[in-house]
């Protein structure tokens, strides 16, 4: 059937065809919500779109790449990201009172970045070796790997990074069937952590940004601005919105970090409830998508990391648009697909190319 | 080893656990999904007109705009206080990184001198950094030249320009018109107070004195909004609605700027004032103090040393002589007294009284001279008004007594604030028995009374009161109020600011009135009238009245002489009068400060006036141009600088002559002293105070027997002409 043949020449090309729509919608969102927010600049908007194809490119590539394969490179790249991040702890470059760099003349490479995806990969790696549910030590063993180069990076500092590596490398252990028992001791280990964490591991900076969200007002100017001014963004968009290049708090300049990391408050002002309804939903048909071609990958390394990586992309989506709208605090995540920057686009495509690998590679294996 | 062989995976019961998670994984995923949702719901739906309130306070700002304050004219509509466009250099301290530096190097372009620099960074301490500070105003056209090509340098720096007052005719009509400056926190406060602060929003002055203050809230005018979107910097992106300022009403005076320089012209260099009122509707033709000051010194923010001078001068030009100078009204009182003997039988035409030199009271030692030490004989009503005799209203006001005087007296005008339109008004005193009692805890004593027979003693008065009360006089008991201003003008209506005249003293019989004034006529006309001299070869018919007003005590038995005593000791001039005595048109009070007599003082600085009111030139006055003002103005500020610069070196002379004084008179004593070694005991020892009494000797502090104390703060005694 032409259906039929239709499918196979796809997954031939090893494209997720329900995937690459929901991205690609995702990422026309952006490019209009990007000329909205940065005062109609065309050659920005140009620039990120060549960027977006590049990570297409990428994406698509790495689909092409066998899941085994990236089983079989996963201990490298950890260990090279390691090398990367001790490297950074000894020559980075820093910017912004952090040091996340390391300079390479012609670019600066961020090795949290690659991080992302070698943590899981890594983690997946090594659970796969052993039958679910895992072993307490196979866990312990999981946890160290997560927690090396989560401390590294969270010594950058890079707090929001550290955090979200550590969860993806997580989700790994939870996929491979970690009792509920470890993980309600796991979650009242971190309660009884958190206060550590506020007294002797986190900056005033960042205090602040949790102090600023229990009451922003506090601080109206200060640490409360961005909070404040994005949720006027939000609320003063009501249920229709304002209209595309109509929110008076982006064009008006009120809203910071409106093209990068506040990117939903011009969104929301301009579309409303609705279209940010309409948002989500793109969003969770994305993550469902993961899901599902989690549930039907065919081995146990596929679906961690197919598990991980759409969970992980779930946390950007929950973070972002929870601290934009004033529930979550202030930390350094961009709302995926849609703010603007390349770095973070190509990690979070390449983390759907391997998606895609898996979801297009499982009937070939079934097939041979 | 063992345990690895016997793990082995079990495929499906682990697809069953992967994809227990996977659906755990979506309920948390909808739910947290869900909490996203409900939180956007309640920003975007529930709290949606908060949210669209506060983003509309973001970008919509009012901008208020300041209404062009309503001008003022004089009578015949030359104009007196004008608004015109002045530059000034603002700073906003918010904006500028390093304020000292900035000002030097602003100063290095344009001359800044300290007391402006030292005023400014006052200022800065005062107000919140975000709003704009002047560092210098009125820049001429060449500054603003200089400082436009070089602004670009300076982030924070702006040329405004902007309206501001100006006063053409500088000090000539400054006691009338006041001035305006910039609102003070206190002034500010009471706006708050009357809830129109909001009116201010744009105004950076308001009225400080005089007419300026008086009519604030119509010349000021209605400010205007401009609602304006901005952008996060503040910067205007668009207007969006636009309500214009409402200019202040005009006003035009009743002052004619004719007399007024003739005021100014006939007091030259003497302290003193003239006032001219029409009896007929209280209007204010000629207002002039002096000496004066220019006003627009306060406008621009008037210099330390400016300030200073006229502050601490000696002859006073901030005090408005006309409503705030008080002077016993001496015997200008006296027709007034004469109409009330008439009034109340107490002396008829007819009656005549001796006059030896002198008043006693029946079985009192104590004497009260006439200023005829020989006297005038037997005197009657017009010749105690047309000589002045003492003697005669020594007796006519102990006759009558101080509760009817009193009585009379203030419903004549007298002891009461008089209604001008001007805050800066003292109303005088015009003493009766509970105030005695109430002040000086005494009882009044038929002394007191005798004093007041001749407008001394306690009593007290503006010059303004005697042009008033004059016109009491000449209107037969029917009191004006007096106006400087006599309409608002608008595009709606004109709005008269006249007081109608009210009928204060029920009248007996008008011939009573008419005696008075006809004594007056003669004063000024017949033979031996104090002020006929004044008045010879005039073209017009007058009424007036003389006054001398000792200013210290004559020691009895000494006689009066002016060259011997100090020139702020020497008699104040007075005269009141009013003309044409048939239908009188302006009434006038001169007093000119430590003249001498006020027959060939004041009278003749009302005889100029009136010469000028009844020349054809009043009704086609030929004013000087605005550039002779300006020099006369330069003129003037360069003699009063002059002025005091002698005042200051007097003042030091005198100051080291008493010290040298008091030191050969320390000598004296020490040297008298038994101690043998002078210089062991060295005269600074002994503080100054108990040296001596003979020390401190003065001739003001002369005391005479013949007159109490009046209440005061200068020495001013009875004795009159």
């Amino acid at each position: 059937m032409s259906n039929q043949e239709h499918q196979t020449r796809w997954q031939r090309w090893h494209i997720d065809i329900p995937l690459l729509s929901g991205i690609v919608i995702l990422l026309l969102v952006a490019l209009f919500t990007l000329y909205s927010a940065d005062g109609q600049d065309l050659v920005k908007v140009e620039g990120q779109a060549l960027k977006m194809i590049f990570a297409l490119g990428i994406m698509l590539f790495l689909a092409q790449i066998h899941p085994n394969t990236f089983r079989y490179w996963a201990i490298p790249m950890y260990i090279g990201g390691l090398v990367c991040l001790l490297i950074v702890e000894f020559f980075g470059y820093t910017a912004k009172g952090s040091t996340r760099w390391i300079d390479l003349g012609f670019t600066k490479f961020q090795p949290s970045e690659m991080m992302k995806l070698a943590v899981p990969m890594a983690v997946a790696w090594y659970m796969a070796k052993h039958p679910m549910p895992p072993r307490n030590r196979d866990l312990l063993t999981g946890f160290i790997i997560c927690a090396i180069p989560t401390l590294l990076i969270a010594k950058q500092p890079d707090l929001g990074t550290s955090i979200l590596i550590a969860m993806s490398g997580v989700f790994v252990l939870f996929f491979s069937g970690m009792s509920w028992r470890i993980i309600g001791v796991l979650v009242a280990l971190i309660a009884a952590f958190l206060p550590v964490l506020w007294h002797f591991l986190m900056y005033d900076y960042q205090k602040r940004r949790v102090l600023t969200l229990f009451d922003p007002e506090q601080d109206p100017l200060g640490a409360g601005y961005q909070t404040i001014q994005s949720m006027i963004a939000i609320g003063s968009g009501g249920f229709e919105g304002k209209g595309w290049m109509q929110g008076t708090q982006s064009q008006l300049e009120f809203l910071p970090e409106r093209h990068t990391d506040f990117i939903f408050a011009v969104y929301a002002e301009e579309m409303g409830l609705m279209g940010v309804m309409a948002l989500l939903a793109l969003y969770f048909f994305v993550i469902s998508r993961g899901l599902i071609i989690a549930s039907q990958a065919q081995d146990n390394f596929s679906r961690f990391m197919a598990g991980s990586i759409t969970l992980t992309f779930f946390v950007y989506v929950f973070v972002n648009i929870g601290m934009v709208s004033g529930i979550l605090p202030v930390v350094g995540v961009p709302l995926p697909l849609i703010s603007f920057g390349g770095t973070s686009l190509v990690t979070l495509l390449a983390g759907f190319g391997i998606l895609m690998s898996i979801s297009t590679h499982k009937r070939m294996l079934a097939n041979q | 080893m063992r345990k690895t062989r016997i793990a082995i995976a079990d495929h499906a019961a682990e697809a069953i656990l992967f994809n227990r998670r996977i659906v755990f994984s979506v309920i948390v995923v909808l739910v947290l999904f869900l909490v996203l949702l409900l939180n956007l719901y309640q920003l975007q739906v529930v709290r949606y007109e908060e949210y669209s309130t506060r983003a509309d306070g973001n970008r919509i700002k009012l901008v208020p705009l300041s209404p062009n304050r309503g001008m003022i004219f004089d009578r015949n509509g030359v104009l007196l206080a004008e608004n015109s466009p002045v530059h000034s250099l603002e700073l906003i301290p918010e904006q500028v990184a390093d304020l000292p530096a900035t000002v030097t190097a602003l100063s290095a372009l344009i001359s800044i001198d300290a007391d402006t620099q030292e005023r400014f960074y006052k200022d800065v301490k005062k107000q919140r950094r975000f709003k704009s500070i002047s560092l210098k105003e009125h820049l001429t056209e060449q500054e603003v030249a200089i400082l436009a090509v070089h602004l670009h340098q300076f982030p924070g720096v702006t040329l405004e320009a902007r309206l501001t007052r100006n006063y053409p005719y500088g000090d000539l009509l400054t006691h009338a018109l006041g001035y305006i400056g910039k609102i003070n926190e206190k002034e500010y406060q009471a706006l708050e107070a009357a809830e129109v602060s909001a009116n201010y929003a744009a105004s950076r002055d308001i009225g400080k004195s005089g007419i300026e203050k008086f009519y604030e809230s119509q010349l000021h005018g209605t400010v205007g909004y401009q609602e304006v979107e901005v952008n996060s910097r503040g910067r205007v992106i668009r207007t969006l609605r636009d309500q214009p300022a409402i200019s202040g009403d005009d006003l035009y005076l009743s002052i004619d700027l004719g007399l007024q320089l003739k005021a100014q012209e006939a007091l030259g260099e003497n302290r003193g004032s003239v006032v001219m009122l029409d009896p007929r509707d209280g209007s204010v033709l000629a207002f002039y103090s002096n000496p004066s000051y220019n006003p627009n010194l306060f406008v621009h923010g008037i210099s330390g040393k400016n300030y200073n001078l006229l502050l601490n001068s000696p002859d006073r030009p901030l005090v408005n002589r006309i409503t705030q100078g008080l002077f016993p009204p001496a015997s200008t009182i006296k027709p007034l007294l004469g109409v009330l003997g008439l009034e109340s039988g107490t002396v008829t035409e007819q009656t005549r009284i001796p006059d030896p030199g002198f008043y006693r009271l029946p079985n009192v030692s104590r004497r009260w001279r006439d200023h005829v030490e020989w006297g005038h004989g037997y005197v009657d009503i017009y010749t105690g008004i047309i000589k002045s005799c003492d003697t005669y209203f020594y007796h006519l006001a102990y006759k009558l007594g101080i509760d009817k005087i009193a009585d009379f007296m203030t419903k004549a005008g007298f002891g009461r604030p008089s209604g001008i339109d001007l805050h800066e008004e003292n109303e005088g005193n015009m003493p009766t028995r509970a105030w005695k009692r109430a002040k000086h805890k005494q009882n009044w004593g038929p002394g007191d009374t005798i004093n007041i027979g001749i407008g001394q003693g306690y009593w007290q008065a503006t010059p303004l009161q005697m042009a008033l009360t004059t016109a009491t006089l000449v209107n037969s008991g029917g009191r004006i109020t007096p106006r400087l201003a006599r309409n608002f003008h608008n595009q709606q209506q004109d709005q008269s600011l006249l007081v109608p005249l009210e009928q204060a003293i029920t009248v007996v019989d008008p011939n009573n009135w008419a005696i008075s004034r006809e004594a007056m006529y003669r004063t000024a006309h017949q033979e031996g009238g104090t002020a006929r001299g004044a008045f010879l070869g005039a073209t017009y018919t007058i009424g007036g009245k003389t006054g001398t007003q000792q200013v210290i005590n004559i020691a009895a038995g000494q006689k009066y002489n002016a060259k011997a005593i100090n020139v702020r000791h020497r008699d104040n001039a007075m005269f009141i009068g009013y003309a044409p005595h048939d239908k009188p048109e302006v009434t006038i009070a001169v007093v000119v400060e430590n003249a001498g007599g006020g027959g060939s003082n004041a009278a003749p600085v009302a005889r100029q006036m009136l010469d000028y009111y009844f020349s054809p030139q009043y009704n086609a006055p030929k004013l000087p141009s605005i550039a002779e003002i300006a020099v006369i103005q330069q003129q003037r500020y360069d003699a009063m600088v002059l002025r005091e610069q002698a005042y200051a070196e007097e003042a030091a002379r005198e100051k080291a002559a008493k010290e040298a004084r008091k030191a050969a008179e320390l000598q004296r004593k020490s040297g008298n002293a038994i101690i043998p070694d002078a210089n062991s005991l060295p005269p600074q020892t002994l503080p100054a105070g108990q040296t001596s009494p003979a020390v401190a000797t003065s001739t003001e502090q002369t005391a005479t027997e013949s007159n109490p104390s009046p209440p005061t703060t200068t020495e001013e005694k009875p004795i009159d002409e």
